[in-house]
């Protein structure tokens, strides 16, 4: 056991005019991970400390945040892997609900804007499942992946100058569909690809490829997803 | 403290999001209005978590037949499986794992470019004799892929998704359930959600004991909500320790790290599955490898004396780990900092799956006693429910299976009951009476600091059901927890938050969560006491062997106030007479 000190952001919309800091100092274990340390705060000192969590290693995405300045998830990051003063903020980019929940609510909506479930014209075969190759299936990988946590979206500067953005976790999906072999959706979803939103106004500075805690590369799929636009367009 | 009360008409409301829920949703919003509450976003939903495969008689590896599949699923509840359900089951599981495929799941693949299959705990040839390759995977995250896809398949149906709604109450009218109040965790408020037809899809519910490989969502709402309309609940006794919870974690290791050929270690280095089931081996199912685990812990084999032993996966080689176990090796890098590659990882018993729940027929309807009377309009799949498919023991990658073939079917019966019921019957008046009762009386306690935390009676809950109702129990224990759980749930009436707010009250939730806990592990408590014998993952060490003549039957429970009244039903039996259980 040792004694550290969070900080977390506050914000209580229904009480507080603007947000502050509150300090906690605690006892941690050597194996606890931020979240265990929200959790002790909040079922030991202050009931009121909101967050969103579940399923503690990494799948649900619930929990991403930043943490002294850099986006992660609470329940994969070591407390020991954080050195000195520990400071909790929300996700950057999206309207705070409550201290560290942020309303999803918009980037929910980007990602159904580039229809993200197979368009397939053909009927599928009956009895038996469409064939793919195991080269064309490799080249999911990467994108499937994603757990929809909101980290990359959140730490675009493209995304924060003008939220209509569909950002980078929406367009990753919209390469997940694209580059499945499975697919025939290109023109349906080129649209909202190619338009004032889509793909353009990714500037290539690779901020969500660094905050993705899943390390999938968004911007790898934009770059991709360009230059589809532009082989359909020649 | 005001609060408002909104109403709301869909033709079919779900509550969960899981693979379960958000299957039913899909189908029946095909044609009907259908909304899904889900106390999380959807693709948080704990079915994300699930990792090995989803089972299916393909064939795709090896000659596969779903009589084979069946027999093991008989054989793996330990005959207490209902046969009827389970031959639905794996019958289905074939068109079933096609349909997802077509709907876009990303199966990996056979160089002939089928779903490709590898081998699983209990799963079999030639009815229990050779090796089987049954599990359909997406490298070793096969429900996230599953749960992404069914959801964005329902977005495309434009299901009406009320995402971070808690459901507090059934609304049951003479019998028929007519809809269901939840509360709106972030904006406040209690919604009144009138329905012709409900589905409970609430998943699991393992956070009642202190390691668990459970998601913290996973608090058995909806069995309280089915409890508490006066409706039992089937088999809570048959509760499944998965051997691979990360060491003090209890997160997953998943069993595709035995299925892929991992070892199992004791402290002598032994692979010492040899004394248990030297033919299976590691593959053995999980009640039988979990209760070898605790048998080396307890006799001083543990790692280092520890309540831990190894898997070790070093012999498969870097290439096989990084390409078919990425997750699990990124889980032991994380939480336990050691790599798989080179490192064996500690590991011990975690609860996992709770086999009993709320008692359906085949086509998902809740029934309300020992019969076959259903409650008109109300349904369930998934893990709250119990159909019952996996006994008294499940193996591996036949939940994510009993999800995607029990929605699916579901939403095809809703869909039927709909149909045939043009109109919404009337309200009762006083629908959110009950509701609005509960919220208004926790909220009260806001700040009144005389009361009791609730982690205090949620600490002592967890830890003495992982020390009396765990991998082995006897009778002198499982008394013990009954008496625990009655006080606690007496304590509970004194419980204080400290949150009295609206919005966003995350400390209102776990408090009302922490009521639905205690009302489910008292009953897992009383049931295991009620059963003397050994079956399946309910091991009495004070009973051994199992007892076919009187205990080849399904527990149900009724809780009355504070008391528990059990009945028993017979087991469905059509193709396969108990025999000894051996591996």
């Amino acid at each position: 056991m040792m004694e550290r000190i969070f900080r977390i952001f506050r914000f209580n919309p229904e009480t507080d005019k603007e947000p502050y800091y509150d300090t906690f100092t605690i006892e941690v274990q050597d194996t606890w991970t931020i979240l265990d340390g929200l959790n002790a705060i909040k079922w030991h000192h202050d009931g009121t400390l909101s967050y969103r969590r579940s399923c503690r290693h990494g799948i649900c995405g619930s929990c991403a945040m930043m943490i002294n300045g850099k986006n992660d998830l609470a329940c994969e990051k070591q407390i020991s892997s954080v050195k000195g003063e520990i400071t909790v903020e929300p996700l950057k980019g999206f309207p705070v609900t409550r201290d560290l929940m942020v309303d999803q609510t918009h980037f929910f909506e980007g990602l159904r804007l580039v229809k993200p479930w197979l368009i397939n014209h053909t009927a599928p075969p009956t009895d038996k499942e469409r064939l793919q190759t195991p080269e064309d299936r490799k080249l999911l990988d990467g994108t499937w992946e994603c757990i929809l946590c909101g980290a990359c979206t959140s730490s675009c500067p493209a995304f924060w100058d003008n939220d209509s953005f569909l950002g980078p976790a929406a367009l990753l999906k919209a390469y997940r569909y694209i580059c499945d072999t499975r697919d025939e959706g290109l023109d349906e979803r080129i649209g909202i690809l190619d338009s004032k939103v889509g793909v353009w106004r990714c500037h290539t500075i690779f901020n969500c490829v660094e905050a993705c805690p899943k390390d999938l590369n968004p911007t790898n799929a934009i770059v991709q997803l360009r230059r589809r636009l532009i082989q359909e367009k020649l | 403290m005001k609060f408002e009360l909104t109403y709301h008409k869909h033709d079919v409301v779900v509550v969960g999001a899981g693979i379960a829920g958000l299957y039913a949703a899909l189908k029946t919003s095909a044609k009907v209005d259908t909304a899904v509450l889900s106390k999380v976003y959807p693709t948080r939903s704990h079915s994300g978590a699930a990792q090995g495969g989803c089972a299916a008689s393909l064939g795709n590896m090896m000659e596969d037949h779903w009589e084979w599949h069946m027999y093991d699923t008989v054989r793996g509840s330990d005959f207490l499986g209902d046969q009827d359900a389970q031959e639905l089951l794996v019958r289905e599981a074939v068109p079933v794992m096609y349909e997802m495929e077509h709907l876009g799941v990303p199966f990996d693949r056979t160089e002939q470019g089928r779903i490709a299959q590898r081998p699983f705990g209990g799963h079999f040839g030639n009815f229990g004799k050779s090796p089987m390759m049954r599990s359909c995977y997406a490298a070793d995250r096969t429900g996230h892929a599953q749960l992404h896809c069914l959801y964005e398949q329902c977005v495309k149906n434009e299901v009406r998704f009320y995402n971070e709604f808690y459901a507090l109450t059934l609304i049951i009218k003479d019998g028929v359930c007519q809809g269901v109040v939840a509360w709106d965790v972030n904006g406040g408020g209690l919604h009144v959600f009138h329905a012709k037809a409900v589905h409970l899809a609430t998943g699991g519910y393992g956070r009642c004991w202190k390691i668990t490989s459970n998601s913290m969502a996973n608090t058995g709402d909806g069995l309280s909500l089915v409890m508490r309309q006066g409706l039992p609940l089937e088999d809570m006794e048959f509760v499944q320790f998965h051997p691979t919870g990360v060491w003090k974690h209890g997160m997953l290791i998943s069993e595709a790290a035995r299925g892929e050929g991992g070892y199992l270690i004791n402290d002598k280095g032994e692979r010492f599955m040899e004394n248990y089931a030297k033919a299976k081996m590691e593959l053995a199912p999980r009640d039988v490898v979990s209760r070898a685990e605790q048998t080396e812990i307890n006799e001083g084999r543990g790692i280092k004396g520890q309540d831990c032993v190894h898997i070790d996966l070093r012999h498969l080689g870097k290439e096989k780990i990084i390409t078919r176990l990425p997750q699990v090796r990124e889980l032991a890098l994380k939480f336990v900092g050691l790599d798989m590659i080179d490192s064996p990882i500690p590991i011990q018993p975690t609860a996992h799956y709770s086999m009993g729940g709320i008692p359906v027929n085949l086509d998902t309807q809740v029934l309300r006693d020992t019969g076959k009377t259903a409650v008109p309009g109300l349904y369930a799949s998934g893990e709250c429910a119990c159909v019952s498919v996996h006994g008294a023991n499940r193996l591996g990658t036949n939940s994510t299976l009993e999800c995607a073939v029990y929605g699916r079917i579901g939403g095809i019966k809703m869909l039927d009951y709909v149909c045939k019921h043009p109109g919404h019957d009337d309200l009762p008046e006083d629908a959110a009476e009950m509701a609005r009762e509960e919220i208004e009386h926790l909220l009260s306690t806001a700040g009144t600091k005389s009361g009791v935390r609730p982690v205090e009676l949620r600490d002592r809950m967890q830890e003495t059901m992982s020390e009396n109702v765990a991998v082995f129990r006897q009778a002198e224990d499982l008394k013990k927890q009954v008496g625990i759980c009655q006080d606690l749930r007496q304590e509970y009436k004194k419980v204080a938050i400290d949150d009295g707010g609206i919005k966003a009250n995350t400390d209102l939730i776990e408090a009302i969560e922490l009521g639905h806990m205690l009302d489910y592990a008292y009953m897992i408590a009383q049931c295991a006491l009620e059963r003397p014998e050994c079956r399946g993952a309910h091991w009495r060490t004070d009973h051994p062997g199992r007892n076919d003549k009187k205990w080849l039957k399904h527990t149900l429970a009724w809780l009355h106030g504070d008391e528990i009244r059990i009945e028993y039903k017979p087991v469905v039996i059509t193709r396969f007479q108990p025999e000894e259980r051996k591996y």
